[in-house]
């Protein structure tokens, strides 16, 4: 099994001045075939130090974390190509290269720089991708991200998902912060902090706002915050618990949890706070909603049976109809973007793991190895799901491919964290 | 204690309430010269509040007293319900008890889960466990103006690894408010 790490904390005093730590990803399996791909250094002669943060190393760094690519040591070819015409095949054919990435940065005036970059085929000898940039320093590292996602979507036939943002719930010095980060872990900017609890982050589709239940004033309470402005509003501080929050897939709605009545009971809302409806009636607890793609279906929890089990209900109210039969405990539904997949959280024998259901079939398998995982989320392409899990006692993300084959593992040295929640792709 | 004694506790209690107000309004009539009598009227005045005082703390005692069930305050459940079980009917009552004899005292019910599973199932279930003490509690007679049901979920649950650990973070909490 190869298993690699990365340690990106050296970067950290180049990249994030706010001494704020930032994840640490490992990467453990791989696909059964996975791509030998060659990326040469853009930059020729790299300012000392740099180099690890240079683009064609960020390239390089998220094709490898995808797992479906074998990414090549690109050191022991003498002759390293920034243009197509100095390109020798042989030479990567004989590194068992099938794809090259070439590219150079052309530093600009006014801190902007010009980058092109290109996707050779070795075997086929032609150019699969071209495209030039002009950027200012600060878009390095998303530019870099983009030319992988791009690389990625040609070579695999898939969306890439490196330029998208995760956000999750970092717990230290006994202060909880909701944090937005690059996919890889980079970048962390803190959406809002407290003493008190925060928990159940939601994006909304556009991408602009998350919705998050924050238990500073002594009981959950609802709010919507802009991630380009930091204005927040309160979407729901109803009498009782106000939890769960879930956009629809228009961004014009909110599934919403309140113990209004008594028991937890689902509730659609408007974005603006406006148009309360109860959604889901029972006499025992219904929560954590989450919106079919097409918007026609809330899937959640709900114990009405006796244990928690997954069902789902027409977002217009209608007939609840349960979904998952397998085991006594299913849990944190979350449906795949393609709205063929179902990912929860399913107690077995060996504990609380990532399980996913055909929602056609019905069939389930489990996903992880881990033994205390919560919150799994798709990824917007579908691919991978990003989840909650504790490894010595310690609060640690985890990310596992659909198929199961590829594993991760972000930690944060510095604190507990959880929540995770996979941004939209821009 | 029995219905009919409890009622006299009541009655008394809103009685003293009547008294007290008699007594508080008294130096808010014009007195005009008499230094002694308001004097008197404040020694009377802090007689009382010391008095109380006394019962209050005498009351405060009870609710800490070791050797007295009021000084349990945790209901614990089994995993995933919020049945409150027989052997913790005695204690709800006991509060319940404490409530009527004392109208003026609220409590909050803090529902807890043990940190496996969902944070917001969790959630719902602390809330499921805090409203089942209260029911005990308004079966008893006591007002819904005095019990606050309040759900921490699995956010206030130790790190726990084995199911002793567990079982200390599956309860709900009877906290007073002058505590």
């Amino acid at each position: 099994m190869m298993k690699q790490r990365f340690f990106i904390l050296l970067l950290i005093s180049l990249f994030s001045l706010g001494v704020r730590a930032e994840l640490t990803i490992e990467i453990m399996g791989g696909a059964a075939n996975q791509i030998p791909i060659a990326v040469v250094p853009f930059d020729a002669s790299p300012v000392a130090g740099a180099q690890q943060n240079s683009i064609s190393n960020i390239i390089n760094a998220d094709l490898k974390r995808s797992g479906l690519f074998r990414t090549l040591e690109t050191r022991g070819v003498a002759n390293q190509p920034h243009q197509v015409a100095d390109v020798k095949y042989s030479d990567w054919l004989g590194i068992q290269a099938q794809a090259l990435t070439i590219g150079t940065v052309e530093p600009l005036p006014g801190n902007r720089m010009k980058v092109a970059f290109r996707l050779l085929d070795v075997l086929k000898q032609n150019q699969l991708l071209a495209m030039e940039f002009t950027i200012t320093q600060s878009q390095q590292r998303m530019t870099a991200h983009k030319i992988a996602d791009m690389i990625y979507e040609k070579l695999t036939g898939e969306k890439g998902v490196f330029a998208t943002r995760i956000s999750y719930v970092n717990k230290a010095n006994g202060r909880y912060s909701l944090e937005v980060a690059d996919a890889d872990g980079f970048n962390p900017q803190t959406v809002v902090s407290s003493k008190e609890p925060l928990i159940s982050p939601s994006w909304s589709p556009d991408g602009t706002k998350i919705a998050y239940v924050s238990f500073e004033k002594k009981k959950p309470v609802i709010y919507v915050q802009s991630l380009v402005s930091g204005q927040r509003y309160v979407l729901a501080n109803f009498k009782g618990n106000n939890s769960a929050p879930a956009w629809s897939p228009d961004g014009s709605k909110l599934a919403i949890v309140l113990t209004y009545s008594a028991n937890s009971q689902v509730y659609i809302i408007n974005a603006d706070g406006s148009g309360l409806k109860q959604l889901t009636y029972s006499s025992g607890i219904d929560t954590e909603p989450d919106w079919s793609p097409d918007g026609a279906f809330v899937y959640f929890t709900s114990n009405r049976g006796g244990g928690p089990q997954i069902y789902r209900i027409p977002s217009s109210g209608g007939d609840a109809k349960r979904v998952t039969f397998e085991g006594a405990y299913n849990v944190s539904p979350h449906v795949s973007p393609d709205g063929k997949l179902l990912t929860y959280i399913k107690q077995d024998s060996s504990g609380f793991r990532v399980a996913i259901q055909d929602i056609e079939t019905g069939q389930v398998q489990t996903r992880s190895d881990t033994s205390q995982d919560e919150s799994p989320s798709f990824a917007p392409n579908g691919r991978i799901i990003l989840y909650a899990t504790n490894v010595g006692g310690k609060g640690t993300l985890a990310a596992v491919s659909s198929d199961g084959r590829v594993k991760q593992r972000l930690t944060d040295a510095g604190g507990d964290v959880r929540e995770p929640s996979w941004g939209p792709a821009n | 204690m029995n219905k009919s004694l409890l009622m006299s506790v009541l009655l008394a209690s809103v009685l003293a309430a009547c008294s007290n107000n008699a007594v508080k309004n008294k130096p808010a009539a014009p007195v005009v010269d008499s230094a002694q009598s308001s004097q008197a009227a404040a020694d009377a005045e802090a007689a009382r509040l010391a008095a109380e005082k006394a019962a209050a703390d005498a009351d405060l005692a009870a609710l800490k007293d070791p050797n007295n069930i009021l000084s349990k305050r945790s209901v614990y459940f089994d995993f995933d319900k919020d049945e409150v079980k027989p052997e913790y009917r005695a204690l709800v009552d006991a509060h319940a008890k404490f409530l009527l004899a004392h109208p003026k005292s609220k409590v909050a019910i803090q529902g807890n889960a043990d940190n496996r599973g969902s944070r917001e199932y969790n959630l719902s279930l602390g809330q499921r466990r805090s409203v089942a003490v209260k029911k005990v509690m308004n079966l008893a007679g006591v007002q819904e103006a005095q019990i606050e049901t309040v759900s921490y979920g699995e956010e206030k649950a130790n790190a726990c690894k084995d199911e002793a650990c567990f079982q200390q973070d599956r309860r709900a909490d009877i906290v007073y408010d002058h505590e």
